[in-house]
């Protein structure tokens, strides 16, 4: 059964899903397996929470907290 | 020194911290410091806040890495191999032999809402340091320069096959590390 994906198989799929698209027979296993099953949906979430951090990590610049950045004394 | 060189060169050791992580090699990483920061010098302009300059900066620093990559291209593209190249990434993880997670994946929450994402971003760095050279060069390419697959490949003229077992190889790491030093740490 094509659909038909284990949760090792779903695994490798969510992890490459981060780089590149998936095609189509692959999509509809992942959403079937998704319904189905209690501890894919967290390992999705795992890499989703992986993506946000990321995203943040590299628009973040810390804030000015540097002493050479202070106000001088008047 | 006029405040914008002295601003500039006291920014050099963050923009150290980027070129290292992103090329894994110390004297590239200084060159490319160094060429951002004479970049930088060159068009001296004002901001607002240093959160602006800073981003500006690592904005010509991605330039020069990218520059740098593209020059050492042969160097960076011979793959490690060693066993571990052997191996199965998703070994780390447990599966029984019909494919079922032997553990389900723990619930992380939402670490990237919480307050405390200056701590979570070095343990970031800290678990991206710590890959295999190759591997945290393309992963980098693809999380901090922001380059598509497709771009990676052509830069380092690598085949498709190979950078996906590679970033998934440091996608799979990654994970396993900030289970370890974040989310344990946090829950613990």
């Amino acid at each position: 059964m094509p659909f038909n994906r284990t949760c090792r198989e779903v695994a490798a799929l969510l992890v490459a899903r981060e780089d590149r698209n998936l095609g189509l027979a692959d999509r509809l296993a992942l959403r079937m397996h998704m319904v189905i099953c209690d501890a894919c949906p967290r390992f999705e979430r795992q890499m989703l929470t992986m993506r946000n951090s990321l995203q943040q990590w590299r628009n973040y610049t810390a804030p000015d907290d540097s002493a050479e950045n202070a106000v001088p004394p008047k | 020194m006029t405040p914008f060189e002295q601003q500039i060169v006291a920014l050099q050791d963050y923009l150290l911290k980027f070129a290292r992580l992103q090329l894994r090699n110390d004297a590239w990483a200084e060159d490319a410091v160094s060429e951002t920061m004479v970049a930088a010098l060159a068009k001296p302009q004002s901001f607002g806040n240093r959160s602006q300059l800073k981003t500006w900066l690592v904005g010509i620093l991605k330039h020069k890495v990218i520059d740098t990559l593209r020059h050492h291209h042969r160097e960076i593209s011979g793959l490690e191999n060693t066993d571990d190249e052997k191996s199965d990434p998703l070994e780390d993880i447990a599966f029984h032999a019909d494919g079922h997670f032997v553990e389900a994946p723990s619930d992380w929450g939402n670490p990237e809402q919480q307050a405390s994402s200056q701590q979570f971003f070095a343990i970031l760095e800290a678990c991206a340091s710590k890959l295999p050279a190759s591997q945290g060069r393309l992963f980098l390419m693809r999380e901090w320069l922001e380059l598509s697959s497709e771009e990676i490949c052509k830069e380092l003229q690598l085949t498709p096959t190979n950078l996906y077992v590679q970033l998934h190889r440091a996608r799979l790491r990654l994970r396993e590390c900030l289970e370890l030093n974040w989310y344990m740490k946090a829950s613990a």
